[in-house]
């Protein structure tokens, strides 16, 4: 009989947690605010982004000030450039904040945004073992490294996961003439920056990175920074509002209170000193009302 | 090496600071999967011991699909419930992803076959005789189940056990539907992925610390349960 209690128990014990979970999540404006929020008509706000702006710890800075300021929900969902744009042309986001330029401007001219606006830059970097086989230091440019390491055959790694990083190797690869797919000496790794960064690291490869996730990673790393300073290798984040058209279902409101909210000059210091204190060198530079020639973009 | 000291030693810091993040993740964790695999039982229970007592065509047919989704992928499970709830899919109206609701869904789905295949494993195991026993002694149908089912409970709670322990520690599903958001949806094992692609490893060896410990406690628990009274 005692068994059949102690079932009984752990029965009642889930079924409370069942009730547990399906009451409402407390949402972050509901945590003791200085000032009443808003509260907008549709509050729940999908944000498509990189995962560059989640690993970088800088979300972590922005969407707390933003639901409190203006009562919004904001869902972050950190994935590669490519799939938030594909979320985006579905109206599976509302708003989108990324790093593909090309993509991008596709994307507002077969008319999935209404706007997109300039918000910030950091930089890619080329970073490769220090022994450094293919002897990459020093190579001016983005395009003459590559094609040191192409000669070379010494290990790459790619992305390749249609990441806006992975889209502008590509791209420089291109511009190059070479198609290094296929080859034994150029991996794809399929995964996110951190973990490609961390096979280039054990595998004593070269790879294309921002920045800012090296930053993050390098004390774990064996890879050295070899070229930098290229204006081809800017790499600049957009926001853009997803056309309300596609679905009914679009925020469209919330959508432009969040791109105003990151072009403002107060979030943009914010954005200008983020990192500083930790890193000793900011991870983003702001760039709002800027025109893309200024920042290369 | 290193690593791993400070990773214990930062589990250690942050579970006795009662850290509130961390506890957030962790609660959350065990309300979603417990929340699944209690669903999953009320699935597979019933369901298995229909299939393990009653002979009809295509029988094998169904069985065979059951065995199969015992070995469900989660990354697969997650990407179906996805495309079943975004807001302009057929369940868009529900409102559901990126919710510790769709996150109960996805893994109940990913639960639900191993506790029905293990159940109608376990109640194939019993004598067959007994069923005819039990009827004869004059047991209604109801009682013969309930009578079968106490016959069972060592590998039923097995089968508790193993779906708990395959939805605790999924990650692909749970990453999926529900997005890994910020005091959310973010559980201890998409929390960990996390923290490894920011490249704070000791952090994530905490946290995995802190799911091992959590699915060791609620195992002892389960196996309390269930080697209560036995001789050894």
């Amino acid at each position: 009989m005692r068994t059949v209690l102690s079932i009984l128990s752990l029965v009642v014990i889930l079924a409370s947690l069942t009730a547990a979970c399906s009451a409402p999540q407390p949402t972050a404006a509901s945590r003791p605010p200085t000032a009443a929020p808003p509260r907008p008509a549709n509050p729940e706000l999908i944000l498509a982004t990189t995962t560059s702006t989640q690993d970088s710890g800088l979300l972590d800075v922005l969407l707390p000030l933003f639901q409190q300021r203006t009562g919004y929900q904001v869902k972050p969902i950190a994935v590669g450039s490519g799939q938030a744009m594909v979320m985006g042309e579905r109206g599976e986001a509302d708003v989108l904040l990324v790093h593909a330029p090309d993509a991008e401007k596709k994307f507002m001219a077969d008319g999935h945004g209404t706007s997109r606006q300039l918000v910030m830059h950091n930089d890619f970097i080329i970073v490769g073992p220090t022994a450094d086989p293919a002897v990459v230091k020093g190579a001016k440019t983005a395009g003459q490294a590559l094609a040191k390491i192409a000669e070379s055959r010494s290990l790459f790694l790619s992305r390749g996961d249609n990441s806006g990083t992975n889209q502008l190797e590509l791209k420089l690869w291109k511009a190059l003439g070479a198609n290094p797919k296929g080859q034994p000496w150029y991996q794809e790794t399929g995964q996110g920056m951190g973990a490609t960064l961390n096979v280039a690291s054990e595998k004593d490869g070269y790879t294309i990175t921002d920045r800012a996730t090296y930053l993050a990673n390098k004390k774990y790393l064996t890879l050295g920074i070899l070229v930098e300073g290229d204006k081809a290798l800017l790499n600049v984040y957009h926001v853009i509002q997803v056309n309300p058209q596609k679905s009914v279902s679009i925020n469209a409101a919330g959508a432009r209170a969040f791109a105003d909210f990151l072009v403002a000059p107060e979030t943009q210091k914010i954005i200008g000193q983020f990192g500083a204190d930790k890193l000793g060198s900011p991870l983003f530079f702001p760039d709002a009302g800027k025109e893309d020639e200024e920042v290369g973009g | 090496m290193d690593l791993i000291v400070d990773g214990f030693r930062q589990a250690i810091a942050l579970m006795l600071g009662l850290d509130r993040e961390l506890l957030r993740v962790t609660w959350l964790s065990l309300q979603v999967s417990g929340s699944a695999t209690f669903l999953s039982l009320l699935i597979g229970i019933p369901l298995g011991t229909f299939l393990a007592l009653n002979r009809f065509p295509g029988r094998h047919l169904v069985i065979s699909l059951v065995n199969t989704g015992m070995g469900l992928p989660p990354v697969v499970v997650g990407l179906f419930v996805t495309i079943m709830l975004w807001r302009n899919g057929p369940l868009g109206l529900l409102h559901l992803l990126y919710t510790p609701m769709a996150m109960v869904i996805a893994q109940c789905i990913i639960a639900a076959p191993i506790v029905t295949g293990l159940t109608l494993a376990a109640m194939q195991s019993l004598n067959p005789r007994l069923r005819l026993q039990l009827l004869a002694l004059g047991a209604s149908r109801w009682q013969m189940l309930w009578l079968l089912v106490r016959e069972a409970r060592l590998p039923l709670l097995a089968a508790v056990m193993a779906g708990f322990g395959g939805v605790i520690s999924e990650i692909g599903a749970s990453m999926m539907v529900g997005g890994n958001i910020l005091g959310q949806t973010r559980v201890l094992t998409t929390a960990t992925v996390m923290e490894t692609s920011k490249g704070n490893f000791a952090l994530a060896i905490a946290l995995s610390i802190v799911l091992l410990l959590l699915v060791y406690a609620i195992n002892l628990f389960l196996t309390h349960i269930q080697q209560q009274g036995r001789a050894p």
